[in-house]
């Protein structure tokens, strides 16, 4: 297709705004990451060019390997767990009728809209060591409170916990959108078959939900490898070594430790990484379930 | 009688359904009645579903000693400006890329795709340095700034615009329209859904933002409330009531904005998600 230099000024006229910004505010900051990571930089200012010396550091650097592990634990915790969960309460809602079928669905979806300062107020209080209602459950299972957030076995469970409570939502709309595409004759005509709820489940409903289980689960492990502002908050004034992520390295690195050439070298390797678990996690999903 | 043993599994489920979304809502209703009762309330031990005194002592003490207006303007300014200049540039470009044809095309439409794959939070640290080049820190620009790259918006107009059947073109180029009058009074009309769910969502989302408002607005004067909130504690005392109902005022907005929209931002969900609904 041929393309006069008329059209082609008029598309520029259309197109500008957005390369404009995307140059400026994307490709410009991507590329000089990259450069940043070569140099000795502070936060603002120039720095000296040190080669690999930021990569070699990262390697050894027992805090960065930690914020990994710390990364793909709360993957572990979120993920998958948000992904069925999601899929369990949209069968629930998509099961009733009319007024009670959006007030359900609004009680799940509710939190997924509110800002993360609100999310991280209500969990502060409802988790609060000496006034939080949580703790008359902790002291009734496990005989003594427990402050959540600052102990190092709990503070990555429930912060996983208070991340499924607010963006489960999400997914649940997702579900619903998917169950509602598969048709009803299925099931009526596996129930003349003599097919129970479970086999109904089992060959009708997840492999044809199969795709959309894929489509979240890929949004969520990218979603969560950023895990970022809920920890931080909620763990604001405790140990933050205790569940330091990469995200929270990168600001530590340049922003408290005023390290900018370290901390976008982080910033790089969190790249590379979502990068390579994206493709591979497309590679591993393009499967079919049987 | 077999009927009637799975109406009875029926019932159980949708009790257990219904239960289960009680849970589910209920630190909602936990974080608001704690606003409306007495700091000394709050921390009576028990479980009290109603304040025993009612009052909005919370509300006014927020609203009369920190900056809660001033951060509900910046919050208000910012979003407003972020949902334009991202819906506006979305719409451009998506036009462009979906009915005009010119150089640089594919190369364009494969970026916008590939950009998916860069996480916005490994770009702090060169927006931070950008910014602070521009002079921008502690500006509501400095704000809006790297909120603007929303590549999905680009893809979900060019989608729309793909399935406007041709012969509205056609007929308005005959018409001896222009190209920014068949954006303009075609192709963006026809599309107002579009529009209205992807801004609700923009505004929700930039409303939303925490991390880069927190890295970029040091100063009390120009946080947004999101920011703010978390920021200013007071040195004395429990006051839980009170932070809850900088919590509640901080929500309101997008709260109300779902309330009414509800369809549009489920609408939009999907679609920046890839379902097209």
């Amino acid at each position: 297709m041929q393309s006069s230099s008329r059209e082609n000024w008029i598309a520029a006229a259309f197109v500008g705004p957005f390369v404009i910004a995307y140059l400026v505010l994307f490709l410009y900051p991507t590329v000089r990451m990259v450069i940043l990571t070569f140099t000795d930089a502070p936060l603002i200012g120039e720095g000296a060019w040190v080669g690999f010396k930021n990569y070699v550091r990262l390697f050894n650097d027992k805090a960065y390997l930690n914020a990994v592990w710390h990364t793909f634990y709360f993957v572990l915790l979120t993920v998958i767990p948000n992904t069925l969960l999601g899929l369990v309460f949209a069968m629930m809602v998509n099961r009733q009728k009319g007024y009670m079928q959006s007030l359900i669905l609004a009680a799940f979806f509710l939190p997924y809209i509110l800002p993360v300062s609100v999310v991280f107020r209500i969990w502060e209080w409802i988790m609060d060591y000496q006034f939080g209602i949580a703790q008359y459950a902790f002291d009734a299972v496990l005989g003594e409170r427990i402050a959540v957030f600052r102990n190092k076995y709990w503070v990555m469970p429930m912060i996983a916990f208070v991340t499924i409570w607010w963006t489960i939502g999400f997914n649940v709309l997702l579900f619903i959108a998917g169950l509602r595409n598969i048709s009803q004759d299925m099931y009526d005509a596996s129930a003349l078959d003599g097919a129970g709820r479970w086999k109904q489940f089992r060959y009708i409903t997840w492999p044809l939900i199969w795709p959309v289980t894929a489509l979240v689960l890929t949004i969520q492990l990218i979603l969560q490898l950023k895990i970022f502002d809920q920890l931080y908050l909620l763990t604001l004034g405790g140990n933050v070594n205790n569940s330091m992520v990469l995200v929270q390295y990168i600001y530590k690195q340049a922003f408290q430790l005023n390290k900018g050439g370290y901390g976008a070298t982080v910033a790089f390797s969190l790249f590379v990484i979502i990068v390579v678990v994206s493709v591979l996690q497309y590679q591993a999903l393009r499967a079919k379930p049987r | 009688m077999n009927i009637q043993k799975i109406d009875f599994a029926g019932r159980l489920f949708s009790l257990l359904t219904l239960a289960l979304a009680i849970i589910w809502a209920f630190p909602l209703y936990w974080a608001l009645v704690t606003t409306l009762k007495p700091e000394f309330e709050v921390v009576q031990p028990g479980l009290n579903l109603l304040p025993k005194t009612w009052t909005l002592e919370a509300y006014t003490h927020v609203l009369t000693t920190t900056k809660i207006g001033v951060w509900y303007v910046n919050s208000i300014v910012v979003s407003l400006v972020v949902t334009f200049l991202v819906v506006l540039m979305g719409a451009l470009c998506g036009y462009a890329l979906s009915q005009l044809r010119f150089r640089g095309r594919t190369l364009l439409w494969f970026t916008v795709l590939a950009s998916f794959m860069v996480p916005i939070q490994a770009l702090i640290v060169t927006h931070f340095v950008l910014m602070s080049q521009f002079g921008l820190i502690n500006t509501w620009l400095g704000i809006v700034l790297p909120q603007l790259i929303v590549p999905v918006v680009v893809i979900v107009y060019k989608q729309f615009f793909d399935s406007v059947p041709k012969d509205f073109r056609e007929a308005a180029r005959v018409d001896g329209a222009s190209e920014l009058n068949i954006f303009l009074r075609v192709y963006l009309p026809m599309n107002w859904g579009v529009t209205t769910a992807l801004a609700i969502i923009t505004f929700i989302g930039a409303w939303n933002s925490f991390l880069w408002p927190f890295l970029v607005s040091t100063s009390e004067e120009t946080m947004t409330i999101t920011v703010g909130i978390t920021q200013v504690k007071e040195n004395f005392g429990v006051q839980y009531a009170r932070n809850l109902a900088a919590a509640v005022l901080a929500a309101l907005p997008v709260a109300i904005a779902y309330l009414i929209f509800q369809r549009r931002v489920t609408q939009a969900i999907m679609l920046s998600a890839g379902i097209k609904g």
